[in-house]
């Protein structure tokens, strides 16, 4: 019995697909608002060879690869010194937390006054919103470094560079990865949301919401499966990339 | 206890005899501490204290709780400023000299992202030795020390005696002058420490390096040590510095010899004393 327990994942997925078809059959819902598992894992599959959901995946692949680069690119470096310091942290903490605590989409009327209707605009808002989630992830991972490896580094005699490149950037290396995961997830739901709606031609919220004005269902929800693929994707990634690298997490 | 304290007065206070004399290495003093005063907010630790620590022995440091036992060797190593006084190493400072310091917590004191073989050898990278010669020292210590562990393995994939071990050969690595452990075995279970004293025994045996240990552990302290320094509560005092001869290696057997048994009750009566004090 014990060895069908990595199987274990699938029954829910199982589960769900037959309450869908159960769904599907008896008509519980308007059939033009639910189409059939089928229907949609066609359209799926359709859409991603060669069609529209494809090019449409990969641009939202692209924005937010680009903005989580961006983000990360700022908050790691900005996230080690100030961490370096706790009373410099303290100082500026309020103002981190004031704008990590505001709805990033909020922000979007300003940055398109700044960066206009396009490209820029999407991308400079979830960078804006993962440096935020990184920083203050990256800050408190330097901040808690453990007290006892500091000292011990300064014992054998290394200098305050050295002990900040040796222990404190490899000691918050498990907290940034939690940035890193957080902040590519908050960065994708700003670009859907965004596609969705600034004068947007392309992109997963694009195809959600096209999908759904042209009233061609399975279409929509193929789109909306390729965006938590997505989402569970970069996730794992992340995921896998520091149990390659940060070994010791959580040990 | 008027006999240790006569033995005390001699071995500190004892100079060099003539020029031929060869000199017992417990008179000659290594570390010297002068006028050290030490206070965390109210409290005074420490009020112009004065000390020796000879060479080549080890020193057990054992005192009631909260006497400042760790603040002193943490204050000889450098961990926390001074707020008055000297210490002296051969005349020297502290950043003139190598020495070693093991702590408590090894969990917290080893780099988890290094295998225990690239710990053991950081201080030397720390002092820009190069690969090979790293290498070849470190393959000298653990053959000294007849370490039988595969260092290879990352210190979260190895017991707590085995880090603690780590540990010491991490100390140990820059062939120091002076060694430093504050409770080192105080977070090993049981049979652990037995099995660690018996390692820093005979890490001592094999390299006469002087050693002060901070114990918690009468026992522990008095079977490991040449010395034992028993501290008053703070402002800490010098309450009796015991001499504790017997030969090495010491065994179990040890424990339950006349001599021992003296040694230690002695001890105990002091601590008590101490302790009712306060």
């Amino acid at each position: 019995m014990k060895r069908l327990d990595p199987f274990l994942p699938i029954v829910g997925v199982v589960g769900l697909i037959v309450v869908w078809y159960l769904a599907v059959w008896f008509q519980v819902v308007d059939p033009v608002l639910l189409p059939s598992p089928t229907n949609t894992f066609w359209a799926f599959w359709k859409g991603m060879n060669g069609g529209a959901l494809a090019f449409d995946f990969l641009k939202t692949v692209q924005r937010t690869t680009i903005s989580t680069l961006i983000a990360a690119a700022i908050a790691i470096p900005l996230g080690i010194f100030l961490g370096s310091s706790e009373r410099l942290y303290r100082s500026v903490e309020f103002i981190i937390d004031f704008f990590r605590s505001t709805p990033a989409s909020a922000m979007f009327p300003l940055f398109l006054v700044l960066f206009g209707v396009g490209d820029k605009t999407k991308i400079s808002v979830a960078a804006f919103g993962a440096m935020l989630v990184i920083l203050f992830n990256v800050a408190y991972g330097v901040m808690n470094a453990r007290k006892t490896r500091l000292l011990a580094a300064k014992v054998m005699g290394a200098s305050r560079l050295r002990v900040l490149t040796d222990v404190m950037l490899l000691e918050s290396l498990p907290q940034t990865f939690i940035g890193l995961r957080n902040g590519v997830s908050l960065a994708l739901v700003i670009i859907v949301v965004a596609e969705m709606f600034i004068g947007s031609t392309d992109g997963l919220g694009h195809r959600v919401f096209e999908a759904q004005q042209l009233f061609e269902m399975p279409d929509m929800y193929a789109a909306i499966f390729a965006a938590g693929a997505l989402g569970y994707g970069l996730n794992l990634l992340f995921l896998l990339v520091e149990r390659r690298f940060v070994h010791w997490s959580g040990k | 206890m008027g006999d240790t304290m006569d033995r005390r007065a001699t071995a500190l206070r004892q100079t060099p005899a003539g020029p031929t004399g060869s000199i017992p290495a417990v008179e000659r003093a290594h570390v010297t501490i002068r006028g050290l005063s030490k206070r965390f907010s109210n409290v005074i630790i420490y009020d112009k204290f004065d000390f020796d620590i000879p060479r080549g022995k080890l020193i057990s440091v054992f005192g009631p709780n909260g006497c400042g036992k760790s603040t002193l060797i943490n204050m000889i190593a450098g961990l926390i400023p001074l707020d008055e006084g000297e210490i002296l190493f051969d005349g020297k400072k502290l950043s003139e000299i190598k020495f070693g310091y093991v702590f408590q917590n090894y969990r917290e004191a080893l780099f988890p992202w290094l295998r225990a073989i690239d710990n053991i050898e950081y201080p030397l990278k720390v002092m820009r030795v190069p690969d090979a010669e790293r290498r070849a020292r470190s393959e000298k210590l653990i053959a000294h020390l007849g370490v039988k562990l595969d260092l290879k393995r990352y210190p979260y994939e190895m017991s707590g005696g085995q880090q603690q071990l780590v540990s010491i050969m991490r100390a140990l690595i820059v062939e120091p002058e002076i060694l430093f452990l504050d409770e080192p075995f105080s977070a090993l279970d049981y049979e652990m420490t037995l099995f660690m004293r018996e390692q820093l025994q005979r890490v001592f045996q094999e390299t006469g390096t002087t050693t002060v240990l901070v114990s918690h552990d009468l026992e522990e302290a008095v079977y490991l040590a040449d010395w034992v320094l028993l501290l008053s509560r703070h402002p800490a005092l010098v309450a009796d510095f015991v001499r504790y001869d017997d030969a090495r290696p010491r065994t179990d057997a040890t424990l339950s010899e006349p001599e021992f048994i003296r040694v230690k009750a002695h001890c105990l009566d002091v601590f008590q004393r101490e302790v009712r004090k306060g």
